[in-house]
């Protein structure tokens, strides 16, 4: 059929980065997709990080990937942890209920 | 010498000012009373040697302004104007500082009031002893400042704040002409310092003004502007209405600053510029007829009024304008003369009128007073001496210096001399009037006040009578001793044979030599003391009029206007006049107040109208009101509203509070708290940056074909 070149690759973490984008500013429910479509934006930098490495021949970047993931495992626990904190204090995780910085 | 008597006060001021906690009342009273008596006995002596002694000096002190040509020193000038004035100043404020220590016993800022005192003390001695227009003003407005806080002094009372502000804002109008006759002296002579103005001022006689295209003589022109100042000091028509309400102040102010001393600082000023004012014969004219009027509107004002120390300061106005019209005339001596027996007996006045308001329980209404002789005999009779002297009753000092005055004006054989004659003799009717009519109603009758007041009635203590004693002695014998010093050439009533002789000879002897033939036998001590010491001072004086003599070069006449000397020679009923006059007031009085007190009510009744001008004191302060106070009020609200509210608050700093405010406000509208929106714009901001990276190379590479 065709070739799966670098292009492909880009465009699938590009398509995956809209999807996280999107799925955070229209949604207006709850903080934990928010905290989800972070984890995708991040996910579209790690494929694009990748493709790089292997077009590239330069490991480097599937290192920086390895680091990116763990970072991301612990943001997504602090995040699960504030969360968890926030509802037993507000007793709501909805995302018009979070407003308290407004000026 | 000269600097004890000048600068003691001002170290007593300081002491009881900055001090006063530490040392306590006790203290200050001590040692502000101690330093005025020694400045006192200081003067004295000084008197003798300057005047008497005819050693005028001047002591220079520290330089103070140097400015191009222009360089003003502080200096002492002593001769025999200042040492007269010195003298004044120094014994009657030595008075006034005992007697407060008696009249405010009952006062909590004891230490405050005499530390005041003692300040005022000195800004009129350095105005008094100034040798440059620039001391003198320092003075000038020193005494304003004293003045301003001493009516002021019960400061819990909002009518003594109201008034001292009125006191100092009226003088301002005053002392604005004085600056400007200060300036337009400067520009004539190029100098402020005396001796260098009155050299030069002959030659000036016929200088013009060029001012908005008309010529304007100069002398006549700073006499003028210096006059504004003296009418605005010494309470002269037009801006007099400061005066009366002054006397919100303590009693002894009254008497020391209201009274004695500061209102004649104007009095002072223009025989000090006697040698300016010789040669502005136009300005004399404005000063007679200002003085003129004065003495007669403040006279029918004191007819009508009920507060005992509203009548005195009336009264005060009154023999002001006297001095005025004295000096218009070329009078000078005759006008010190009077400056200086009205200082004794009007202080005595004031003080007594202070011992009785004190005996009284602060009553100052004389219809709420009457029936007290009795229980204050000493006070009683020291008015009664205040009152003869105020009249002119023979061998008061006020007989005297009154008498001087008046023939002087009628000898100006002017229409404004004799103008001022007629309204002095006027004014010396009314003058006996009121004086009695305030003793009667003081003293007499029965008594009005209630049942607990008069119980509290008591004679004041020692040491408020015995300032009183010594301001007594002055109203008795300051006349006749200083008669042939400050005016004489020949004498009055039957002296004259002795005054031939003593003028031949020396002429100080001659001085003295008219009071043991005139009967006082008590003077004769201080008469041979001051011929003792004085007779090798003036052993070479040539035999000239004495007062020539005693003044010195301190006054200057010209002989062609030497008013004094033409006064001895006047008619008879001239003469007589005054004393006449001053009997049938006194008469007049006695048949409205005692003989039969329903008069008054009649006649008041008949007169409604002239009673109605006088007893609201001309509509002096209404019309001031309306015209100056109401309109400057009204403009200082449009200048309020229209131009700090509305243009510069609107445009300046609410203007900016206000737009930073909608800015801010649109800028927290921003601020949502969403996480979302926050994120929204972080990526749209990332997104423009790259893009501006992106397109910016490419941009530039197509417009310049990159680099």
């Amino acid at each position: 059929m065709f070739e799966i070149g670098l292009e492909n690759y880009l465009i699938l973490a590009g398509l995956l980065f809209t999807v996280g984008v999107f799925g955070m500013f229209l949604n207006r429910k709850n903080v934990i997709v928010i905290l989800m479509s972070i984890e995708l934006m991040l996910l579209a930098v790690n494929i694009n990080f990748v493709a790089f490495s292997a077009n590239l021949n330069d490991l480097s970047g599937q290192v920086f990937t390895m680091f990116i993931l763990t970072v991301a495992a612990a943001e997504a626990a602090i995040g699960l942890a504030i969360l968890v904190v926030f509802f037993r204090n507000k007793g709501s995780i909805a995302v018009e209920d979070i407003s308290e910085m407004k000026g | 010498m000269e600097l004890l008597a000048v600068f003691l006060p001002l170290a007593a001021f300081l002491i009881a000012g900055l001090l006063g906690k530490k040392i306590g009342d006790l203290g200050c009273q001590l040692i502000t009373c101690g330093a005025l008596i020694v400045a006192a006995l200081c003067s004295i002596i000084l008197f003798f040697e300057v005047a008497i002694g005819g050693n005028t000096f001047t002591t220079f002190l520290a330089p103070w302004i140097n400015s191009g040509d222009f360089s003003v020193r502080w200096a002492l000038r002593i001769d025999t104007l200042s040492v007269v004035m010195m003298c004044v100043i120094n014994i009657v404020s030595a008075c006034v500082h005992v007697y407060s220590v008696g009249y405010m016993s009952h006062d909590e800022c004891k230490g405050r009031f005499m530390a005041y005192l003692s300040l005022f003390t000195f800004a009129m001695l350095m105005l008094v002893t100034a040798n440059n227009l620039l001391q003198l003003f320092f003075g000038w407005e020193g005494v304003g400042l004293a003045s301003y806080l001493l009516i002021g002094f019960w400061n819990h009372k909002n009518s003594a704040n109201a008034a001292a502000v009125k006191a100092f804002v009226v003088n301002r109008v005053g002392d604005f002409g004085l600056a400007l006759g200060i300036f337009a002296i400067y520009v004539v002579f190029g100098s402020i310092q005396f001796d260098v103005i009155f050299a030069a001022v002959a030659d000036n006689a016929e200088t013009y003004f060029t001012f908005f295209g008309r010529q304007m003589h100069a002398m006549t022109v700073i006499g003028l502007l210096l006059f504004v100042g003296a009418v605005g000091k010494s309470a002269q028509l037009g801006l007099h209405t400061w005066l009366p309400d002054a006397m919100e102040g303590p009693t002894p102010v009254s008497a020391l600053i209201h009274a004695a001393t500061m209102v004649t600082a104007g009095v002072f000023l223009i025989a000090r510029m006697s040698p300016l004012y010789e040669y502005a014969p136009d300005a004399l004219m404005v000063v007679t007829v200002v003085g003129a009027c004065t003495a007669f509107v403040a006279a029918t004002i004191g007819l009508t009024q009920f507060d005992i120390k509203r009548v005195i300061a009336y009264s005060t106005m009154s023999q002001l304008g006297y001095m005025f019209f004295a000096l218009g005339v070329s009078a000078y001596g005759a006008a010190m003369f009077h400056l200086v027996t009205h200082a004794f007996f009007k202080a005595l006045l004031f003080l007594g009128a202070g011992s009785v308001i004190h005996a009284m329980s602060d009553e100052q209404d004389m219809r709420k007073m009457g029936g007290i002789w009795r229980k204050i005999p000493i006070t009683y009779g020291l008015m009664w001496i205040g009152s003869l002297a105020l009249a002119g009753i023979p061998p008061f000092a006020g007989y005297f210096s009154k008498d001087i005055v008046l023939e002087a004006a009628w000898a100006d054989n002017s229409w404004f001399g004799h103008f001022a004659y007629w309204m002095g003799i006027a004014a010396a009717f009314m003058t006996a009037f009121y004086s009695w009519r305030l003793l009667f109603m003081t003293f007499h009758g029965k008594p009005r006040a209630s049942e607990k007041t008069m119980g509290h009635v008591h004679e004041s203590p020692a040491v408020m009578l015995a300032p009183l004693m010594v301001l007594a002695a002055g109203a008795l014998f300051a006349g006749i001793i200083f008669y042939q010093g400050f005016v004489g050439s020949s004498a009055h009533h039957g002296a004259a044979e002795h005054v031939e002789q003593s003028v031949e000879h020396d002429v100080e002897q001659g001085i003295e030599s008219v009071e043991p033939h005139a009967g006082e036998a008590q003077d004769g001590l201080s008469a041979e003391d001051a011929y003792g010491e004085t007779h090798d001072a003036v052993d070479h004086a040539e035999p000239v009029f004495a007062k020539e003599v005693f003044w010195g070069r301190s006054i200057k006449v010209l002989a062609e206007n030497d008013t004094v000397e033409a006064a001895h020679s006047v008619p008879m009923w001239v003469k007589y006049m005054p004393l006449v006059v001053g009997l049938v007031g006194i008469g007049l009085a006695y048949l409205f107040y005692i003989v039969n007190p329903a008069i008054p009510g009649k006649i008041v009744a008949i007169f409604k109208m002239p009673y109605t001008l006088f007893f609201r004191k001309w509509f002096f302060d209404e019309l001031y009101q309306r015209l100056f106070v109401k309109s400057a009020f009204d403009l200082g609200r449009l200048f309020w509203l229209k131009g700090d509210k509305g243009a510069i608050d609107r445009f300046g700093p609410d203007g900016v509070a206000n737009v930073t405010k909608k800015i801010s406000g649109l800028a927290s509208r921003f601020q949502s708290g969403f996480v979302y929106q926050y994120a929204f714009v972080m990526m749209i901001a990332v997104t423009a940056l790259v893009s501006w990276f992106v397109f910016r190379e490419s941009l530039t590479g197509a417009l310049w074909g990159g680099f």
